[in-house]
């Protein structure tokens, strides 16, 4: 997992804002750093929250889903090579803007399905189910591109990221729908009981006539999908498709997400705000430690630390 | 019914070697498929392939994972698993190499020693607070990253600025391209060089996986190690340590990637903690590979070694064709490890193994006995 | 020290489960060498007797004696180590290692640390000869059947010299020649002067085998006696714990307010069979009817709910519902069919422990109460206000977690999480058992009521008074096969009991206890 890159990355942002371990006072440029962490944290906290919103649903059923990044990177990979492809220039930019939001997540639920029948037709644990589309799934957006990256600039297909309709980042909005619309599906839909009932026990579910294979292979999808959504709003972000660092990692702070905010990962729980929160939480003390000079790389440690309190206090709740 | 009597196997301990620690059918067949892929290299690339220099290069490289493999099929063989071999591998090769300043000896002890220690604090999550190996293992994985990470800032900033009167030089360690130097005055570096023209890490996996067949085939811990998991409560209920066990086996896996991450150093001459990305994956898969069930209760040892020669051929060779000028580039190498797994776990999978096992040995769903077993772990 | 020959003294046996006595000073002699049967219904505590001596549960009074000394082991393995080992129903092994290893786990021979395969393999080897059988040791113990396994159990137990073993059903997955193999075993054991706690629901082989049985019956033991010198139809009566030909009414809350009169046919099951162990099972449910299905433990009452239900494939036979071939192979497609079922392990496989009272009782009923997927707040809202009501469902909220209700609630619940999908036959595992008096009364007055509005109903039931007293027919099963058929003048205890004792004609077991035969009413 190429955690590693992607941090070195960050750091040199990090390093390259002044630091204020040095002047040993808080200054103008401190605040300033602060906002912009700030701002930093909720943009970054969009992603991880829609994805994780995914993973909840998919360890509700008891089940665990480790491809999130790497379907993000396929998603990711995908629509630039359509709207900088042949079919812009046949059919018009808006036709290749649609293809380009829209083939994706289809491609990226495509891969959760395969997940799904993966873990309801052959009978694979999950993590290892999964495990196949983490290893497998990076190297196919890799190899759609050659691994090279992708820049472009296209500014309406770039509006899920960047758009600021009310000054509120459209990726915002995109968060807060997803949200709500897992709320509702967790609250309000036969789909949510159902999910509910097989993490909880599946043997009962399965002779109170749930659908069982059904149910879990949609999660699957799902799953899938909301990565894909993410995938394609980190390109918009970066306005440049790079397989090698889309979504790495993902699938951990997602985890964390899921673990801190409450949804035990054993099943039969799903605490969508509480992933919200999960992933605010998350961001907010790796930032914070940030902002008060800690090294950026420490925050890994800090986040193993939480997942694990986390899953320790599950277990105490549990016993 | 009752097989009549047969020959006891026992008088020929050959058989009993091959039977008990080395060679199941699926390994067999990895074996062959190796010699198989080999000799295809051979023909296609010559010299070039077949080669010592091509050969020791390959095996030098993969011994790392080779070590890791080592240690993680225990893991596996408990029905468990360990993600934090990679992170493990490269926080080893920063203490390593910070300790190279004592020599290769101290330096591989200290630093097994602690990599050997982070293992047991898996083991101590999974066995005694009960959390899945897998989030235990994700934990470990994400914080020895982190520390590794961060280790050079530590040695290059903290220290220095807590102790002022010890000299810089004396940390060691390189904030701008964010590195922990090897002390090269040192023979630390030696134990990636040759005895007789083989390379040592080449002999170390020889006597590593030695030691690891006899283990698990001729001890009682690696006997036991198998029934627990085959069958953690009979286990528990034939009064097995298994507890003690599973601690134990997360220390091993930890104390080779300790190993594997001092072979990285010297190898690397610096040590950088951005490698070893992944590494916990291809350790795995070989393990996978070479025929160890990922549910646990059967393995062996020698079809790991050949899980990891199998997959360090294949990518060598897919190495040769990129040379040869082919676009097979080596992002296709995860999307064959990919495949490669999941036909390796489909042919293990319940899926494809449930109808010619006899179906008497499955317990019936259907009838509900009076009580479950005593120990039966809540959830 | 009763008398030098007792091996084993167990007085006054007291195990209290949170809102349960499962022991009340119940108590259990076994003499060195003798094959002692421990028998009982469901829930009469042989198994917490099983589990407190050989120290998977901890006793909260009483004593053990065991070869002379005062014991109290802490483990399984505790008490193995000390001469008491116990042969599980699920074999307690480890497939995938080999014959020699399961027998020798634990304790194998070492030479310099290492372990020393040769010595180890004859040894086993050695062991298994012991109890009357030679395989290759050396295989993985997956690769034989489970008769040859509980040798290897049994092997393991000589190998600890163990001077009791404890068989707990040993005989429930074997065929009449491996019973046969099996008891060779136990008579050698006993030649060697071990002796055997035997547990078993199928009373021939009870008495081919034993010395001696202790009856159990709701937590306390009721009596011992001499096997020579038992009926089998005076056994059945003591573990039902009713007298024969005695006549007790009024011990259930069945009623039958007006006519129930039997309309056309709903279910018919002819020949069914399965790979559980299901072999020939023929029975039918007409409207308004409720059909009592008796049978000991392990006949497979449970199975042939769980065929009907599609939840275990048959291998043969016809399942058919008003006339019309059942191919479902899923409980989804039984329960669009009009089937419901609620299962004898309400824990395992009926509630839902976490989510909600309400959640729980509108699960199979969602299809029905939403529309495009969603959840009709309102019909969902009707149909638990009705059925808390009319089952008087004892909740805080309809949104209180199931697993904080008692069991006869969570049991309302279930039931109601059928009765709103109107069934036109459902299916009762033990609907009443281990739930209070009082809700026991009031659940049987419900199926009365299910029955009079034309719901074909089909209870398992272990209470010999629900069959009297509930059912207008009752079918009796005996070792996966429906024996009998009783009608409503037919339905006696007597009569019940004599099909369930009966000896299966396929099974004829030989041995010192047949006399039992032609004992019958």
């Amino acid at each position: 997992m190429l955690v590693v890159f992607n941090i070195i990355r960050i750091h040199n942002l990090i390093s390259n804002t002044p630091t204020f371990i040095e002047r040993g006072t808080v200054n103008v440029e401190y605040a300033r750093a602060l906002q912009q962490a700030l701002s930093v944290n909720l943009t970054q906290v969009a992603t991880i929250v829609i994805v994780g919103v995914g993973m909840t649903l998919v360890v509700a059923t008891g089940g665990i889903d480790l491809s999130v990044g790497a379907v993000m990177a396929i998603a990711g990979q995908i629509a630039p090579l359509i709207f900088l492809g042949p079919i812009a220039d046949r059919f018009g930019m808006g036709v290749a803007n649609f293809l380009a939001l829209t083939v994706p997540i289809a491609v990226a639920a495509g891969f959760g399905l395969m997940n799904g029948l993966m873990v309801t037709k052959l009978r694979f644990q999950p993590i290892i189910a999964t495990l196949v589309v983490f290893i497998g799934g990076r190297g196919i957006a890799q190899v759609l591109t050659n691994g090279y990256l992708q820049p472009f600039k296209n500014p309406s297909f770039q509006y899920i990221a960047l758009g600021r309709p009310l000054g509120i980042p459209t990726q915002v909005y995109i968060m807060f729908a997803v949200v709500l619309l897992a709320l509702f599906l967790v609250r309000r839909t036969a789909f949510g009981r159902y999910v509910l009932a097989i993490g909880g026990n599946e043997r009962a579910a399965r002779l109170a006539g749930v659908p069982v294979g059904r149910v879990k292979t949609l999660v699957y999808v799902i799953s899938g999908a909301l990565a894909g959504i993410a995938g394609l709003i980190v390109v918009a972000i970066n306005a440049a498709s790079d397989a090698n660092l889309n979504g790495m990692n993902m699938e951990l702070d997602a985890i964390a997400a899921t673990a801190v905010g409450g949804t035990p990962l054993t099943g039969g729980h799903a605490n969508i705000v509480g992933t919200l929160l999960g992933a605010l939480l998350i961001q907010l003390v790796r930032y914070s430690l940030i902002s008060i000079g800690v090294p950026y790389e420490f925050a890994l440690v800090v986040n193993a630390f939480i997942i694990l309190l986390a899953v320790y206090f599950q277990r105490q709740r549990a016993a | 019914m009752t097989a009549p009597a047969k020959e006891q196997q026992a008088k020929r301990p050959g058989r009993d070697l091959l039977r008990y620690g080395l060679l199941g059918g699926q390994s067999r067949l990895v074996f062959l498929i190796l010699i198989g892929v080999f000799a295809l290299g051979s023909i296609v690339f010559g010299s070039t392939f077949y080669g010592a220099y091509n050969l020791k290069t390959m095996l030098v490289y993969n011994s790392m994972f080779a070590f890791m493999a080592l240690g993680v099929t225990f893991v596996i063989i408990t029905g468990g698993i360990d993600l934090s071999i990679s992170s493990v591998a490269v926080l080893s090769s920063m203490l390593a190499a910070w300790f190279s300043r004592f020599g290769l000896l101290p330096a591989l002890f200290l630093t097994v020693l602690i990599a050997t220690l982070i293992g047991l604090f898996n083991g101590w999550m999974v066995g005694k607070l009960g959390i899945q190996p897998f989030i235990a293992t994700l934990i470990t994985f994400m914080a020895a990253r982190g520390l590794a990470l961060i280790a050079p800032k530590i040695f290059a900033i903290y220290l220095p600025a807590l102790f002022p009167n010890v000299p810089i030089e004396f940390w060691n360690a390189n904030v701008a391209d964010y590195s922990i130097g090897i002390d090269r005055t040192k023979n630390f570096q030696s134990i990636t060089g040759e005895i007789w023209g083989i390379p040592i890490p080449i002999i170390m996996i020889v006597v590593a996986y030695a030691i690891g067949a006899i283990v698990l085939g001729y001890s009682r811990f690696g006997r036991h190690t198998l029934a627990v998991g085959g069958n953690e409560e009979a286990s528990r209920l034939m009064g097995l340590p298994v507890v003690r066990i599973k601690m134990a086996v997360y220390a091993i896996s930890g104390g080779m990637a300790g190993l594997a991450g001092v072979i990285l150093a010297s190898r690397s001459g610096t040590a950088l903690p951005t490698e070893a990305v992944g590494w916990e994956l291809q350790a795995i898969s070989a393990v996978v590979v070479g025929g160890t069930l990922l549910t646990g209760g059967q393995g062996s040892v020698v079809a790991t070694l050949f899980g990891v020669l199998l997959l360090g051929l294949v990518f060598n060779i897919l190495n040769f064709i990129n040379a040869g000028g082919f676009s097979l580039t080596v992002y296709w190498q995860s999307v064959v490890r990919g495949v490669f797994l999941f036909l390796v776990v489909l042919l293990q999978s319940p899926w494809s193994t449930h109808r010619n096992r006899p179906s008497r040995n499955s317990q019936r769903p259907g009838s509900v006995s009076h009580g479950n077993s005593p120990n039966a772990s809540g959830s | 020290m009763d008398s030098p020959d007792v091996l084993l003294q167990m007085r006054d046996i007291c195990k209290i489960f949170p809102g349960n006595v499962a022991l009340d000073n119940a108590s259990l002699e076994v003499r060195r060498g003798e094959v002692h049967a421990l028998v009982g219904q469901n829930g009469a505590g042989k198994s917490t007797m099983i589990k407190i001596l050989t120290g998977a549960y901890q006793r909260d009074g009483g004593s053990i004696l065991f070869d002379g000394r005062a014991v109290a082991f802490r483990s399984p393995a505790d008490a193995q180590h000390n001469g008491i080992s116990t042969i599980y129903q699920e074999i307690n092994l480890v497939p995938l290692r080999s014959v020699a290893e399961n027998i020798m786990l634990g304790k194998e021979p070492t030479r310099l640390g290492m372990i020393d395969w040769r010595k180890m393999n004859a040894t086993a080897g050695e062991l298994l000869r012991h109890v009357g059988i030679e395989v290759d040791v050396t295989r993985p113990l997956a690769e034989f059947n489970i008769a040859i396994q509980q040798m290897v159990a049994i092997a393991r137990a000589v190998s600890f010299k163990s001077q009791l073993v404890v068989m707990d059903e040993p005989t429930s997955s074997l065929d009449d020649q491996e019973v046969e193999t099996l008891f060779d075993t136990i008579r050698r054991l006993k030649a060697n002067g071990v002796a055997v706690i035997f547990i078993s629901h199928r009373l021939d082989e009870l008495f081919a085998i034993c010395d001696r049985v202790t009856i159990m019956r709701d937590g306390k033991t009721i009596e011992t006696r001499d096997v020579k010198n038992i009926r089998k139809l005076e056994l059945v009566s003591r573990m039902l714990g009713r007298e024969i030909g005695e006549v007790q009414r009024g011990a259930t809350s069945f009623t039958r307010a007006g006519e129930r009169t039997a309309g056309e046919t709903i279910l018919e099951v002819e020949g069914v069979e399965s790979d559980t162990i299901l072999r020939n099972v023929s029975l039918d449910v007409r409207q308004g009817e409720i059909i009592g299905l008796a049978g000991l433990l392990g006949a497979g009452r449970t199975e042939t709910a769980r065929a009907i239900f599609g939840a275990d494939p048959i291998t043969a036979g016809e399942i058919r519902l008003k006339g019309k071939l059942l191919r479902m192979g899923s409980p989804a497609n039984a329960i669009k069919a009009g089937i419901g079922y609620c299962s004898e392990d309400r824990k395992a496989e009926g509630i839902v422990p976490e989510l909600s009272v309400a959640d729980n009782m509108v699960l199979a009923a969602l299809p029905h109460i939403s529309r495009n997927g969603l959840v009709s707040a309102e019909k969902r809202r009707q149909i638990v206000e009705e059925f808390v009501r009319v089952l008087g469902i004892k909740t805080s909220s309809p949104d209180q977690p199931i697993r904080e209700l008692s069991g006869g609630n969570q049991q309302k619940v279930l039931l109601a999480r059928w009765l709103c999908l109107h069934p036109e036959l459902l299916i009762l595992d033990e609907p009443t058992r281990g739930i209070d008096v009082g809700a026991k009364g009031e659940i049987q007055k419900i199926v009365s009521q299910l029955a009079e509005n034309g719901v074909g109903v089909l209870m398992i039931t272990s209470e010999i008074e629900e069959l009297t007293e509930g059912s207008d027919r009752v079918f009796v099963m005996r070792d996966g096969a429906s024996v009998a058929e009783l009608t409503e003048g037919e339905i006696s205890q007597g009569a019940i009991m004599t099909a369930m004792a009966a000896e299966a004609g396929s099974h004829s077991a030989e041995g010192e206890g047949a006399g039992a035969q032609g004992a019958v009413v």
